[in-house]
């Protein structure tokens, strides 16, 4: 593999699965620690009727629109979760359950009646990505790089993903202490007059951002395993919050690295002629090494915590 | 259109999802209810998501083995298979590793569908068989529903509920105080994992229906539903199930009605609008209900208030105060109290004053922890005790002329 072949055929998708997978695994960590690791998923599942409401308004498959038609879907639903966990009484999974699956379904349904025929809209698109067909054409190798009409032609995904990375990164950077302290014990936070509930909803939103950016460059496979698995895998390695952040940017790159490269080139090793979905192989690489740091992790354990029955 | 779907009228594929997605909904209903009182609703989407990769593979094998591949039994059996296996690691992953329940249920959904995704690739780049069928699992696809398949959904269904049955009673014990079950030597760990399994079953046999992402909706929403309408888990089970067939039945008659109407996602949106309604209108639970418990205690604690002010001479500006008072016959029209009013004003500043003295008394310690400010004191002490707190308050006194 040379680099006119690689850098207009894999660079970019490569870059923005390993951006996608790390500005969903920083919001993740938060999230897991929280016990709100499904937040992801419901979002992940709403993001569907957004993003075809904004097509039916607009009538263009055009990325703003529907980033924010995405970003409204999952405003919605935090806010309809939280309506009907507070009016009816439910368990927060089971109102979170109620909402998702009739968003998407919705979303299914509003899909199956406008004509999408002439237009790249389905649910297999929404699910998987496509990460394969980032690719940067203009390229003809390494020299690329530093060629300012070349990289006039870089996918918008990437440019989308580095400006929603650097958000995500710049408001855990800016609230550290605040989320520190009101994701271990929100009640001491609030003594010393952090607004916890505030902080719990941007942060929330902040996931559903990086969600819906994710979303549109990789399909919402990668978004819930990148959400939940680095972050998990993290946590077993390590006791302070700092080293769990850094573990999980670790593992979300390397699951990026590694599931890109596996489906890209690993049916050919194996004498297969066509790759497999690079989204669903990145998933399942950060599978394995959560199973990994489950099976051999040193601080897998909970410690001092009693047996549940 | 919609009448002849609802009676069955529109052709052999339309009547048997019907009837399947009515089984469907009950099996469903009943068991997700169970799931749902053990506050693990969403164990069931790892679970649904789980049954990906073992389509794949039981297709793949089957396509091996010199079969056509779309046998549903089969790919049912692999479905059921990997979704056991995504189970035991979800199991495995909460009670021997640090990981809280959901990120265990985060974990295995995304891991196993994205492994799923990939077999779909394969299969769809291998070019055998005629794979097309088996993305229609995503969502379910009834167009081509066989009498087979029905058959399937409806042993499937039946065996659920037999089996719920017989293991209802550890299941409604483990859900409600999983500590007390422990203690009874009921062996708590295996009444979960059977639990799972009848949701795995449901799961399985719903894929052809309402396919693996929208099956937990019909697990989670008929039985939050129910809920809103009694306090008793039986009955929680029966109306759950009932609401569950009832949306099947409708969504399917809805979809089989008019063109471009899938009909797993239609069954979800019909079992949402029965949850739309119930949270409104149901009583006890229901939003309009505690809209008016709200108002019917604002009315008293007014009433009261605005009998306080009577009975002390203080003038009353508020508006719904008045308006209470004057509705109630206790003042006129121009704020003078009328006769029925100044007797209820009285006996509302002296029950004030008997709670008072009930209040400072250490020996009225229980009684004096109901006050609130409206209670009747009639329905805390007896008569005597009240006579004797009417003793030290004293009695009206003459106005000597």
């Amino acid at each position: 593999m040379n680099g006119s072949e690689f850098v207009p055929l894999s660079l970019t998708p490569l870059l923005i699965g390993v951006l996608a997978a790390v500005a969903c695994a920083l919001p993740g960590n938060f999230l897991v620690l929280r016990r709100q690791a499904l937040i992801g998923d419901a979002i992940s599942h709403v993001v569907l009727p957004g993003i075809v409401v904004a097509f039916l308004l607009t009538g263009v498959i055009a990325a703003w629109p529907m980033m924010l038609g995405a970003a409204g879907a999952a405003v919605v639903a935090v806010v309809l979760i939280e309506a009907i966990r507070r009016l009816g009484r439910i368990e927060p999974g089971a109102a979170m359950g109620v909402v998702f699956t009739t968003m998407f379904a919705a979303g299914v349904l509003l899909l199956e009646q406008t004509d999408t025929s002439t237009v790249h809209l389905d649910v297999e698109h929404a699910l998987y990505g496509n990460l394969e067909s980032l690719i940067w054409l203009d390229a003809t190798g390494w020299a690329s790089l530093l060629d300012p009409v070349a990289l006039a032609g870089l996918p918008v995904e990437l440019a989308r993903i580095l400006v929603t990375l650097i958000g995500v990164a710049g408001f855990i950077w800016l609230f550290w202490r605040a989320l520190k302290l009101s994701t271990f014990d929100a009640g001491f936070a609030r003594t010393l007059g952090i607004r916890t509930n505030l902080l719990g909803l941007a942060l929330v939103i902040v996931a559903a951002v990086a969600a819906v950016a994710a979303f549109d460059a990789v399909g919402s496979i990668i978004v819930i395993a990148m959400f939940i698995c680095p972050p998990a895998a993290a946590r077993m390695m390590t006791n302070t919050l700092e080293g769990q952040v850094g573990w999980s940017v670790i593992f979300a790159i390397l699951s990026a690295v590694l599931g890109y490269v596996l489906a890209g080139y690993g049916p050919l090793w194996l004498g297969a002629r066509d790759a497999v979905s690079a989204a669903g192989m990145i998933a399942t690489i950060s599978g394995l090494i959560l199973a990994l740091a489950a099976r051999f992790g040193p601080c897998r354990t909970r410690s001092g915590a009693p047996v549940q029955v | 259109m919609l009448r002849d779907a609802l009676l069955l009228q529109l052709g052999y594929n339309a009547t048997l999802v019907a009837v399947g997605a009515t089984l469907l909904g009950i099996s469903a209903g009943v068991t997700g209810t169970f799931l749902f009182l053990r506050k693990r609703a969403l164990v069931s989407d790892a679970i649904s998501h789980a049954t990906l990769p073992g389509i794949c593979l039981a297709f793949l094998l089957m396509v091996a083995l010199g079969g056509d591949g779309r046998s549903l039994p089969g790919l049912l059996a692999g479905s059921a298979l990997s979704a056991w296996i995504g189970l035991l690691c979800l199991n495995w992953l909460t009670r021997n590793t640090r990981l809280a329940e959901d990120a265990a249920i985060g974990a295995v959904l995304s891991v196993f569908f994205g492994f799923g995704i990939v077999l779909l690739t394969v299969i769809q780049t291998l070019g055998v068989g005629r794979q097309a069928g088996l993305e229609g699992f995503l969502l379910g696809s009834t167009a081509g529903m066989l009498w087979a398949d029905a058959l399937v959904i409806a042993l499937g269904g039946a065996g659920t509920l037999a089996l719920i049955l017989l293991i209802r009673r550890p299941m409604t014990l483990v859900a409600f105080d999983p500590e007390y079950a422990a203690a009874r030597g009921v062996p708590v760990h295996r009444v979960d994992l059977a639990m799972m399994g009848l949701v795995m079953a449901v799961t399985v046999i719903g894929l052809k229906i309402v396919g693996l992402i929208l099956i937990v909706a019909l697990l989670i929403i008929p039985p939050v539903t129910a809920r809103f309408w009694t306090e008793r888990s039986d009955r929680v089970v029966l109306l759950s199930g009932l609401t569950g067939g009832l949306a099947g039945y409708l969504g399917a008659a809805i979809s089989a009605s008019a063109p471009n109407l899938p009909t797993g996602p239609i069954i979800v949106l019909v079992a949402f609008a029965f949850f739309a309604l119930s949270l409104l209108v149901a009583p006890g639970r229901g939003v309009l209900a505690a809209l008016l418990r709200h108002l019917r205690f604002q009315r008293r604690v007014h009433l009261r208030q605005g009998l306080l002010a009577l009975a002390q001479g203080q003038p009353i500006y508020e508006q719904l105060t008045l308006r209470l008072l004057r509705r109630a016959d206790l003042v006129r029209a121009d704020g003078v109290a009328t006769d029925a009013g100044r007797a209820r004003a009285a006996k509302a500043l002296r029950d004030e004053k008997r709670w008072q003295i009930v209040r400072a008394d250490h020996a009225h310690e229980a009684a004096a922890a109901l006050y609130d400010g409206l209670r009747d004191i009639e329905t805390v002490l007896t008569r005597d005790q009240i006579a004797e707190i009417d003793s030290r308050i004293g009695g009206p006194q003459e106005v000597l002329a």
